[in-house]
């Protein structure tokens, strides 16, 4: 008879541990299907010219973090600094992904709060941003040198993501030679 | 102000290449699309609901595709690629989607189970219980009877 003492016990084991894995997942964080995929293909003109062009290849044989922002976004705000700070940090060049945005608002922005990135792919009509999964602004890529999404950040990135994963990825990548 | 003829222009674009352009059975199709993709902004509704920007361009998406000749597969898969199987109101079946698949089932065959391991207890205990208690009821009435006769010899001597 001591089993049906037991039944109840493991019952609510079981429904504590399934209850806090639903509380501790992130339901508005969608697992990207790019991961370990090639960077989507575009060619875009920059934020700087209409005549200078950005393109996939342009990614090949460096590790870059690829960042998609827009002026209009707040919490595109939020991380500046600290897309500013991984990039001075690990020395890896930051693609900017301007996204749905107007130029005048993007130069000034850049104006505002200062430039990080070393060139900024200009993505008007968002086409680009379908290709490369982007539900919402901002999302950041690590690309490694063969031109692969090896992670993805959704939403602003933190203090403590730029110092758990995004800087220990890129060093990481850096380091191993591909 | 030339920034918002400029928006206006992209939102034009964005759904540009919408519903109008379409018809018949095309027409149906984009609807249907539509309706069994899901917004990956306002994740409980489908694009065809939502007013998201995002929804909006993916409409224009199914739209542009549709119209470019691509079967429902073909648009399904190239939003997929992009967006992972989450997009999809109906996933298919493959090994992350076999909880979600079979979860029910099993659920649904793990109460059987239950409601027929109660049901046996209940018979078992049905079948036995009444012997013990004809058996013990009969010594009862055996006892009682005896009793009563002793009673009824005793009260008719009194009486006479």
């Amino acid at each position: 008879m001591r089993w049906r003492l037991v039944i109840p016990v493991v019952v609510v084991l079981m429904l504590i541990v399934l209850l806090g894995y639903g509380l501790t997942r992130r339901p508005d964080v969608l697992p990207s299907a790019l991961i370990d995929k090639p960077a989507p293909q575009f060619d875009l003109p920059t934020l700087a010219s209409d005549r200078e062009r950005i393109r996939t290849a342009d990614l090949k044989g460096k590790v870059t973090l690829v960042n998609v922002w827009a002026s209009w976004c707040v919490a595109c705000r939020a991380e500046h600094a600290l897309i500013t700070e991984i990039s001075r940090r690990t020395g890896v060049p930051v693609v900017g992904l301007n996204y749905k945005d107007t130029k005048e608002g993007a130069l000034r922005w850049l104006g505002r709060y200062g430039n990080p990135f070393a060139v900024v792919a200009f993505d008007r009509s968002g086409e680009v941003g379908i290709d490369w999964g982007v539900a919402a602004v901002p999302e950041t890529f690590v690309v490694d040198r063969q031109g692969t999404i090896r992670y993805k950040v959704v939403g602003a990135i933190t203090r403590d993501e730029m110092n758990d994963t995004l800087v220990p990825t890129l060093e990481r990548l850096k380091a191993s030679g591909s | 102000m030339r920034w918002l003829i400029v928006l206006l222009l992209a939102i034009g674009w964005a759904t540009g290449a919408s519903a109008v352009d379409l018809e018949g059975e095309a027409l149906a199709r984009y609807h249907e699309l539509n309706a069994e993709l899901r917004c990956l902004i306002c994740q409980n509704r489908s694009i065809a609901e939502s007013d998201a920007p995002l929804a909006q361009d993916l409409r224009a998406v199914v739209a542009g595709q549709i119209a470019a000749g691509r079967s429902d597969a073909e648009i399904k898969q190239y939003l997929v690629d992009r967006y992972g199987e989450w997009v999809l109101y109906d996933p298919p079946l493959n090994a992350n989607t076999i909880i979600l698949w079979a979860g029910p089932f099993v659920l649904l065959a793990l109460g059987l189970l239950v409601v027929f391991v109660i049901m046996r207890r209940r018979r078992d205990s049905a079948d036995t219980a009444p012997a013990v208690d004809r058996e013990r009821l009969s010594r009862l009435l055996d006892a009682e009877a005896q009793r009563g006769a002793a009673d009824d010899d005793d009260s008719s001597r009194e009486h006479s």
